[in-house]
């Protein structure tokens, strides 16, 4: 895939929110890209900077006086350079969103098929009929039986599934290259979050756009990304392919994450291993390594050291923001996939306790 | 399953909660009723934690407060050691209910912002008349914040001062204040981050094994009842489909609704990403008109025309659960269905 354009490039974007506290430091130079009909996963916790950094890419944090540097090329034209009208003509065309909650992004008072040609409208000249047709086609594309009947329901008469299904609808009305869906599936009950994915997963093959899917559920990202960013604190802290994530994670914040969470597929009695503290603070971010202060690893430098994203040795692709050595990193994770704490694995690596 | 010769600590029998609909808004007139709890029994053992699955609108929040008489109950009974829970009244109520406590889900909501932690966890010693002396109240409050894992020294801080995993800890700790028998935990990790989530699991599981704690534990999120669970019961409109010990049913479900949840939930391993899945079709519909016979057969890819006609009862099917389902899963169904902890 590596020989192909990418379709979004994000170079060193950086996202400022001014506030009373002090300035919040919501995304701190982060780069990525997304190919042509493939799917980015970004993963991190609430505050880490992975929907504010979509919504950038969108444009929808300008008005709300974010103070906003870095380039976000879409098919090589810097979508921060456009004009608030060039933006808009853009948005809900070439590249389009799906967000949590499907109830409040749906106005209660219009029925579902105006909304649906609405979108279409807004970016198509066509006839009102012709609108509705195709809005009926996309409901009936999303799986909702009987669209012809359902366009002229009002969203409260439809359930949570069959909303996100409305939603993906609207979104793909103008048959955009690129989807960014935010927590699709956090609202929804398990069974329909499978239908969910997997609808997404059947378009993404039908209609070959990429996908940028922001998420906290690791199982989600495991089913549907190609490529996987995790963040943490405004920050990318890994990023690689989705198997290579699973299979050998190299940051510590990314083994916290999957340390921490029970699996189906594990044996029971496993115990968690929690990430100690909580995460820290966008107005005055840790010196250093940002997450220095929960990893179990650090070493006294590391509160000094700020680590930049850098590729794996022998793993172009894999990149890692991290201050041990690549060796040391991958010890560490044997001796947790044996079953071991955090501390006893730094023991068996001959790494000196964590400098807290 | 600790204690599994002594007498259970609760019996559940034909509970049964529905909440009218009405029309109307001077004279109200009932039109219907939502079934939330329509007939669920099972016993609840000392030193167990029993989890209850479902999703939304199954009833598993209306039967936590049913069992905390948040809720009257329209019919059916709780034997809780003896007492019936959906009829006491008054002074023996109020016993009752220091010996059920109950951890909620939202911790940003179920705290008090204006009072001190201190005063939230001696909350439940006022309403009772326990310890009215100052300094004991405040040392037995202190004891209850190294529990779980506070700093006892943060006794006149405010729920503010806290992150969203520390407050559930002092939920927890307000729980435990009276020393309850039962501890009924509503979704208490669903509203908190990943990274926090594994913090409050780990202590819920270490308090159950240090003090023996009885806990009705409740959540969609089917992994960590594995994790945290002896016993799950499964529930789908206002019905238990199935009921059985942990290893059993996620190993071996029998009813094709557990094993469609089982089957849905997303693992954290792209290698394991296999064949394509057959998520459940439809939705879950509504409990004010469930569907006659088996609840589940609009939606089950089973089912024959009895399930239609005829309710199945909760019976043993031979595999260490009980299921309500007129056919229910074999070993190849369930493999095909890509359950990820089937043996």
């Amino acid at each position: 895939m590596s020989a192909a354009e990418p379709l979004l490039r994000v170079e060193d974007l950086r996202v400022e929110f001014p506030s009373e506290d002090g300035v919040v430091h919501a995304v701190d130079g982060i780069t990525y890209q997304v190919f042509p009909g493939r799917t980015l996963g970004i993963v991190g916790e609430s505050g880490s900077g992975k929907t504010v950094s979509s919504l950038t890419a969108l444009g929808l944090t300008r008005r709300q006086g974010a103070r906003i540097s870095g380039r976000i090329l879409f098919e090589g034209q810097d979508l921060l350079t456009l004009s608030e009208d060039s933006m808009r003509a853009i948005r809900g065309n070439d590249i389009a969103m799906v967000f949590q909650d499907p109830l409040s992004s749906l106005h209660p008072l219009y029925k579902v098929g105006r909304q649906l040609t609405e979108a279409v409208r807004a970016h198509r000249d066509v006839s009102k009929s012709a609108a509705r047709e195709r809005a009926i086609e996309l409901l009936g594309l999303v799986g909702i039986p009987d669209p012809s009947g359902r366009v002229d329901q009002y969203p409260h008469e439809f359930s949570g599934g069959m909303r996100q299904r409305v939603m993906i609808a609207m979104a793909l009305a103008n048959e955009p290259k690129l989807l960014f869906a935010d927590e699709p599936t956090t609202a929804l009950d398990v069974t329909v979050q499978a239908q969910i994915l997997a609808l997404m997963e059947r378009l993404q093959r039908e209609l070959g756009m990429a996908i940028v899917i922001i998420t906290h559920d690791l199982g989600v990202v495991a089913e549907m990304a190609d490529e996987i960013a995790v963040m943490y604190a405004g920050r990318i802290v890994e990023t690689t392919s989705a198997a290579r994530l699973f299979a050998s994670p190299e940051h510590p914040y990314t083994w916290g994450l999957l340390k921490s969470i029970p699996r189906l597929d594990s044996l029971r009695d496993e115990d968690l291993v929690p990430i100690p503290g909580t995460p820290p603070s966008l107005i005055n971010p840790p010196s250093g390594c940002h997450f220095h202060p929960r990893c179990p690893y650090a070493q006294p430098d590391h509160s000094r050291i700020d680590p930049a994203l850098e590729p794996v040795p022998d793993e172009p692709t894999h990149h890692v923001a991290c201050l041990l050595e690549s060796d040391v990193r991958r010890r560490l994770w044997e001796q947790l996939g044996e079953g071991k704490t955090p501390e006893q694995a730094l023991v068996g690596v001959g790494l000196p306790g964590a400098a807290t | 399953m600790s204690a599994a010769a002594s007498e259970p600590l609760a019996r559940v029998r034909d509970l049964v909660k529905h909440f009218p609909i009405t029309r109307g808004i001077v004279i109200q007139r009932k039109i219907g009723a939502v079934r939330a709890v329509d007939g669920v029994s099972f016993d609840i053992e000392r030193g167990e934690t029993l989890g209850i699955v479902g999703e939304t609108g199954c009833g598993k929040s209306t039967t936590a407060k049913l069992i905390m008489r948040l809720l009257e109950a329209t019919s059916g009974e709780i034997d809780f050691e003896g007492t019936d829970i959906t009829r006491v009244k008054g002074a023996r109520l109020k016993a009752i209910r220091r010996e059920v406590q109950m951890i909620f889900q939202d911790p940003y909501s179920s705290l008090n912002p204006r009072k001190t932690i201190g005063s939230i966890i001696a909350e439940p010693f006022a309403i009772h008349g326990l310890l009215r002396e100052k300094g004991e109240r405040k040392r037995e409050v202190q004891r209850l914040m190294e529990t779980v894992g506070l700093n006892p020294e943060h006794y006149n801080r405010y729920p503010h001062e806290f992150s969203g995993g520390q407050r559930q800890r002092i939920g927890v700790a307000r729980a435990l204040a009276l020393n309850p028998k039962l501890l009924i935990a509503d979704e208490p990790v669903s509203a908190l981050d990943v990274s926090i989530q594994a913090q409050v699991l780990n202590l819920l599981r270490d308090l159950q094994r240090r003090l023996g704690l009885t806990i009705v534990f409740i959540a969609h999120d089917l992994s960590v009842v594995r994790h945290m669970c002896d016993r799950v019961a499964v529930m789908y409109l206002g019905k238990i489909v199935e009921l059985g010990p942990n290893d059993a049913l996620y190993s071996f479900p029998r009813h094709p609704y557990t094993g469609a949840l089982l089957a849905a939930v997303p693992v954290a391993d792209p290698s394991l990403h296999g064949s394509e899945r057959r998520p459940l079709s439809g939705d879950v519909p509504s409990p004010a008109n469930p569907p006659s016979g088996c609840r589940f057969h609009t939606r089950c890819p089973k089912a024959q025309p009895l399930c239609s006609t005829q309710d199945p009862v909760l019976e043993d099917k031979g595999s260490g659960t009980m299921v309500a389902c007129h056919y229910p899963l074999d070993q190849e169904e369930v493999a095909a269905m890509g359950v990820r902890s089937a043996r």
